[in-house]
């Protein structure tokens, strides 16, 4: 599964607000988008889906554009899972992964034993087995978060879209979902907010009012230099000894 | 909703729907062919369909047969279809507007249906080619496109939909109160005035000929899409990133409840609230999911309007209560209920 975007933009009227983004995504690959708010990550990340209308620009899955895919056909492939969900239907935690297969469905393959099994399988990853029955409005911000991937997972993609998914989550569940998203046979493009989580990806590619600046693996990308320019801080690499992996220290430039 | 053991719990309820759905649907026709201001034992009922589809050639009152195969079984029929077709609008556009308050009645199509069908009546426009049904049809497409247009403009949220709607339902009944004063005499615009608050006693078999199929095949639309509504629960991106191709089932299912809407406001008159109460109670009842909402909106809408064809026919003793305003005395404090049960998902 290649995914290539060949110079894409997006524009809100008259204002661009991704510009130019020419990048390829290797199979099974984990790449990270990372850049300040506003920077036009979340708007990368639908251009990329295919989600969003009159793109500039290209994005080719596996050699073919996008826009010559039907919806259904790029939903078996990419499954995206967006910054904020919210819905006012009265869904239960099982009702909203169960979504996910509708790319699967149609009137002669309905829902099924197969699916039932994936649902469930979806909900174990995310350690949300037990909360299957929960109404979708009682629970937490990470728990809707942990929802919303096993939806993405009871999608079989063979690419996962992550808008910030560590967002809301306490520690242990950003780690362990940091670990699941790793461990998956698929590829992954997300964005990060938090650098030292960032610094596990194979990849990364770095955002700045609507440009790609830098891409490649993240000891090269994250250089002193760049957090100081584009993040506005002064960052101290660190050597964990653990485990000898570099971490960042940061510090506010403006003080 | 789904609960732990939701697989066959699923099959269970749907078997249920599939087997008794029908079962109180005859109930009902049945209970509005019988129930009148004269009450016709369900003997007579019998004998008469006995006569009239197998030729059983049984003796009977022509007059109580008269009432009930041309009187009150298409009546009841009709009730049905229109029941059944404006719950099911409901339903649909709830799905698509992501808003509880979406119905055709406040998204002013009831009201462009209704200025479009009395435009045809009383200034003949399209010269008799159109009949009340296209003049309704076209009338609805319109205020559809005027609502659509104006809530765009306004920046194209769902709370824009709905007030685009509510200003939508002031300017086409506002057009149907001046065609009503410019140009119907005073005989005309009693007539109408009647038939806008909702009206079956004019119905006849020719009316049941077009309520039942637009019923059946707005119910079969919905059914055949109730997996892609679903998906428009987390919104129209996200339905999209789930696979549905969005602006298809878009233009296919506005388009059925253009036509449901239409037919039965050309039939009837505009009869509100069955749209909004019906799918709400049915939430409560079967779940958000549409492969059971539908089903259970659709046969819902049918028996409450037969109860409120019923009810208009035996308020008051000799005269009939337009079935708009039984429905609005029912669904005004049903309304009241949803709205303190739901506040946050308004
Ligand atoms: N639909 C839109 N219309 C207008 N402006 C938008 C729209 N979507 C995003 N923007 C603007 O584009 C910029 C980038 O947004 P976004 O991609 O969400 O950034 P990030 O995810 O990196 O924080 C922001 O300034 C945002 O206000
Ligand atoms: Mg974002």
């Amino acid at each position: 599964m290649r995914l290539a975007a060949k110079s894409v933009g997006w524009a809100a009227g008259s204002r661009r607000i991704v510009q130019e983004v020419s990048l390829e995504i290797a199979p099974g690959e984990t790449f990270g988008l990372i850049g300040p708010n506003g920077s036009g990550k979340s708007t990368l990340l639908r251009l990329l889906a295919g989600l969003l209308a009159r793109p500039f620009g290209a994005v080719l899955l596996d050699g073919d554009p996008l826009t010559s895919l039907s919806r259904r056909d790029i939903a078996q492939q990419i499954a995206v899972v967006e910054q904020i969900a919210e819905t006012s239907e009265a869904l239960s935690v099982r009702d909203v992964v169960e979504l996910g297969r509708t790319p699967w469905l149609s009137a002669l393959a309905p829902f099924g034993a197969q699916d039932r099994v994936i649902v469930a399988e979806s909900l174990a990853a995310v350690d949300m087995a037990d909360m299957a029955g929960h109404s979708w409005a009682t629970l937490s911000g990470g728990e809707r978060q942990r929802v919303q991937i096993a939806r993405a997972l009871a999608q079989r993609p063979r690419l996962m879209m992550l808008d910030e998914p560590t967002n809301h989550l306490d520690i242990h569940h950003q780690l362990s979902l940091l670990r699941l998203v790793g461990d998956l046979p698929v590829t992954v493009v997300m964005a990060l907010h938090d650098l030292n989580q960032a610094m596990r990806c194979d990849r990364l590619g770095v955002m700045e009012a609507g440009r790609l600046v830098a891409c490649g693996p993240p000891e090269d990308v994250l250089t002193t230099a760049r957090l100081a320019s584009i993040f506005r801080v002064r960052a101290t690499r660190l050597r964990d000894p653990a485990d000898d992996a570099t971490v960042f220290r940061f510090q506010c430039l403006e003080e | 909703m789904t609960d732990a053991a939701a697989p066959s719990g699923f099959r269970r309820s749907f078997g249920l729907w599939v087997t008794q759905g029908p079962a109180v649907l005859i109930l009902a026709i049945l209970a509005g062919v019988v129930i009148g201001e004269t009450p016709l034992p369900l003997s007579t009922v019998a004998a008469v369909f006995a006569n009239r589809l197998w030729d059983a050639g049984l003796i009977l009152d022509p007059i109580d047969a008269g009432i009930i195969w041309s009187y009150r079984l298409p009546r009841t029929l009709v009730a049905a279809g229109c029941g059944a077709g404006l719950a099911l609008s409901g339903v649909v556009l709830q799905a698509l507007v992501r808003n509880a308050l979406a119905d055709p009645y406040l998204l002013g199509v009831s009201a462009g249906a209704g200025a479009g069908a009395v435009a045809v009546t009383i200034l003949g426009v399209g010269g008799g080619l159109l009949g009340i049904s296209g003049g309704a049809f076209i009338g609805a497409t319109l205020s559809f496109v005027v609502v659509a247009a104006l809530a765009r403009a306004a920046g194209g949220g769902s709370a824009q939909l709905v007030l685009a709607g509510i200003a939508g339902s002031q300017l086409f009944n506002a057009l149907t109160s001046f065609l009503i004063a410019k140009s119907a005499n005073a005989e005309q615009a009693r007539g109408i005035m009647f038939w806008l608050l909702g009206n079956l006693s004019g119905v006849r078999w020719p009316d049941v000929m077009l309520a039942a199929p637009v019923a059946i095949i707005g119910f079969l639309i919905c059914l055949w899409f109730a997996r892609a509504m679903d998906a428009f629960s987390f919104g129209v991106s996200s339905a999209a990133s789930l696979g549905v191709p969005v602006r298809q089932v878009q233009i296919v299912l506005i388009g059925a409840v253009t036509l449901m809407t239409a037919t039965m406001v050309s039939l009837v008159g505009s009869i509100g609230f069955v749209g909004l109460v019906i799918p709400h109670a049915m939430r409560f009842i079967v779940g958000p999911r549409h492969a059971r909402l539908v089903p259970a909106s659709a046969l819902a809408g049918a028996v409450f309007l037969i109860a409120a064809d019923i009810a208009s026919r035996m308020l008051i003793p000799g005269q009939v209560v337009p079935i708009g305003v039984v429905t609005a005395l029912v669904g005004a404090p049903g309304f009241a209920m949803i709205l303190v049960h739901s506040r946050r998902r308004l």
